[in-house]
């Protein structure tokens, strides 16, 4: 009997699909179960942030970052603070830098935490989510008793952070800790050698490491792939060259070795926080400069001088000299960097943002052809993306 | 760390002769402004180079600055995890000026590509897929231009009547505000009101006198 001739077929993946993490339209062309190409339409989430920055003190930038990705704002406003201390010349003080390291991490839980949850969904496992989210709530609630807010935190401004912590939310973090070790390690009971789980992630959507290097790819993808790279270590912000932590590197590259890197890395991010707040420093929690950030409600009652600095850096902002720079810092997905120029007056020039899914989700079309359809929802969930950051 | 970069800097240009206008280090980062038209090369010598190895291209974008005759500059960022160094490429370009895409050399250009267009409307020459990537199907203008306003042209809704959605001229309940904070006593080189017109006329004379 002669074979008929099947011709391809596309199809439409999302917007509206619950493994498509957001608002990704995916148009795959089908031979059959696999993929032959897979074109991916982002952009549906795009509101103009860059647009808006341009026309928004550095202060009020700052909430733009945290509706970029939003299961770790933290991360964002980072590069962001970072950015503008560089070019006004300022350093942030010690306590500032220490809050900010155990903000970052807690942000780097909150999105591992989303990522390795939502991932086992989409490969069949119900059960890590309802685990993993309750943890995610514990730590929000911490953002809310940092900052007031629980997700959108507008926390790490230049010159700082924006309130102090107290002790006792120090402490509640440090007991926190252990019994989130344990949540981790009851995770990986479920799915580390679970059958199923390996057999829909094991040798699916390899990427190699020159592959990486030559899409962009960063982050727990690129370490995944065997090279040892991490911001925090290479290029050390905020003190993080004085905390000791290891990095987790995985050897195949393929969606089993993403998880595997992202699950380790919360243990090292958990060493982290212990050590920040065993070793934090006393001290102001912002930059006293109050040109820059603005003063106590207390000094405003009696010191003039104080009322016309919260005056003017609520209705002009600060300056902040001519100059540019590339500030990245590594966010949980990657490498996260804000390219930021100024001409000298209250807003910026220009701000670029570098968001490290773009450069991820970029590589779909690489990592899923010849791959069947049910892979692709591994293989997105696996890279971890999130389509805040990567419409901006 | 400067003066290694510096180095690297001076290393790069006497390599690269008259491909590179200036190389620059500051706030410690490496500047390179290359001409237009040798980009690929320049690109392609860093990506491969044994003292350069930027093996990852990290970002492509673009700056407007309309006062310049060649209003755009094309910024490319790379690092090369062997020496952990960044660099930062540039050159200018006007609207009309295509660039050479370097997707031949970096995978990773080609969507940071598109979005330049999208964004900028500066085209890249043998980009395998140049399309919009962030704005709407069908969207007309390129949004981070300085002069594309911040609210836009259109604005859009669902039409209860037509039972789909419909594009409408941007119409705003309150006028848009921008504040100069700029202070009068630092901002003298700026224009005073009315002196705009005085400059229309002599422009016009000009134009007569021509």
């Amino acid at each position: 009997m002669a074979e008929t001739q099947i011709k391809n077929y596309n199809i439409n993946f999302g917007p509206q699909h619950p493994a498509a993490h957001g608002v990704l339209r995916l148009v795959l062309e089908m031979d059959g179960e696999v993929i032959e190409r897979a074109d991916p339409h982002i952009g549906l989430l795009h509101r103009g942030t860059e647009k808006l920055i341009e026309h928004k003190t550095y202060v009020q930038a700052v909430g733009y970052f945290d509706r970029l990705d939003y299961s770790s704002p933290q991360n964002q406003e980072h590069a962001f603070a970072l950015a503008t201390e560089k070019l006004l010349g300022l350093e942030a003080p010690a306590r500032a830098q220490s809050i900010r390291v155990l903000y970052a991490e807690i942000g780097r839980l909150l999105n591992h935490l989303m990522n390795i949850c939502a991932f086992a969904m989409d490969v069949g496992a119900m059960t890590p989510m309802l685990w993993g989210f309750e943890h995610r709530e514990k730590l929000m609630e911490f953002c809310e008793r940092a900052c007031g807010a629980r997700m959108h935190m507008h926390y790490f401004r230049p010159g700082g952070v924006a309130f102090d912590v107290p002790q006792s939310l120090l402490d509640d973090i440090y007991a926190w800790c252990p019994d989130f070790l344990q949540i981790c390690e009851d995770i990986e009971s479920l799915l580390t050698e679970n059958r199923i789980f390996k057999q829909r992630t094991v040798d699916i959507g390899v990427i190699t490491a020159e592959q990486c290097q030559d899409w962009g790819i960063t982050g727990a993808n690129l370490r995944a792939s065997g090279i040892a790279w991490d911001l925090r270590k290479s290029q050390p912000y905020d003190g993080y060259e004085k905390y000791d932590f290891q990095i987790p590197v995985g050897k195949n590259g393929d969606c089993y070795d993403r998880y595997l890197v992202r699950m380790l890395e919360m243990r090292e991010s958990v060493k982290i926080m212990r050590q920040a707040i065993e070793n934090m420093p006393g001290g102001p929690a912002k930059s006293i400069d109050h040109k820059i950030t603005p003063p106590t409600r207390g000094e405003m009652k009696h010191s003039m001088e104080a009322l016309i600095h919260h005056f003017k850096l609520y209705t002009e902002g600060f300056k902040v000299p001519a100059g540019e720079t590339y500030c990245a810092v590594e966010a949980p997905k990657g490498e996260f960097a804000v390219y930021l120029i100024s001409d000298g007056t209250n807003k910026p020039y220009r701000c670029k943002i570098r968001a490290p899914g773009f450069a991820s989700l970029q590589a779909t079309e690489l990592i899923s052809k010849g791959h069947m359809l049910a892979d692709i929802v591994a293989n997105i969930g696996s890279v971890d993306v999130v389509f805040g950051e990567i419409d901006r | 760390m400067d003066t290694a970069l510096k180095e690297l800097g001076d290393f790069i240009r006497d390599e690269l002769g008259d491909a590179v206008k200036d190389a620059h280090v500051r706030l410690g980062e490496l500047c390179l402004e290359v001409e237009r038209d040798e980009i690929l090369n320049v690109i392609k010598y860093l990506r491969d180079d044994a003292n350069c190895q930027f093996s990852t291209l990290l970002d492509v974008c673009a700056v407007d600055y309309p006062e310049r005759t060649e209003r755009f500059e094309v910024v490319y960022n790379l690092l090369s995890m062997t020496h952990n160094t960044r660099i930062r490429v540039k050159l200018s370009t006007d609207e009309d000026t295509p660039v050479a895409s370097v997707t031949s050399v970096f995978n990773s250009a080609n969507w940071w590509e598109r979005e330049v267009w999208d964004m900028f409307g500066i085209g890249f020459i043998d980009h395998p897929d140049l399309r919009r990537i962030l704005t709407d199907y069908g969207f007309e203008g390129h949004p981070l231009r300085k002069d594309f306003p911040l609210t836009g042209y259109v604005e859009l809704r669902y039409d209860d009547e037509q039972k789909r959605v419909v594009y409408e001229p941007v119409k705003l309940t309150q006028e848009f505000r921008t504040f100069d904070f700029l202070s009068p006593w630092e901002g003298v080189q700026r224009m005073l009101p009315g002196d705009e017109k005085a400059e229309t006329e002599a422009d016009a004379a000009k134009q007569e006198a021509k």
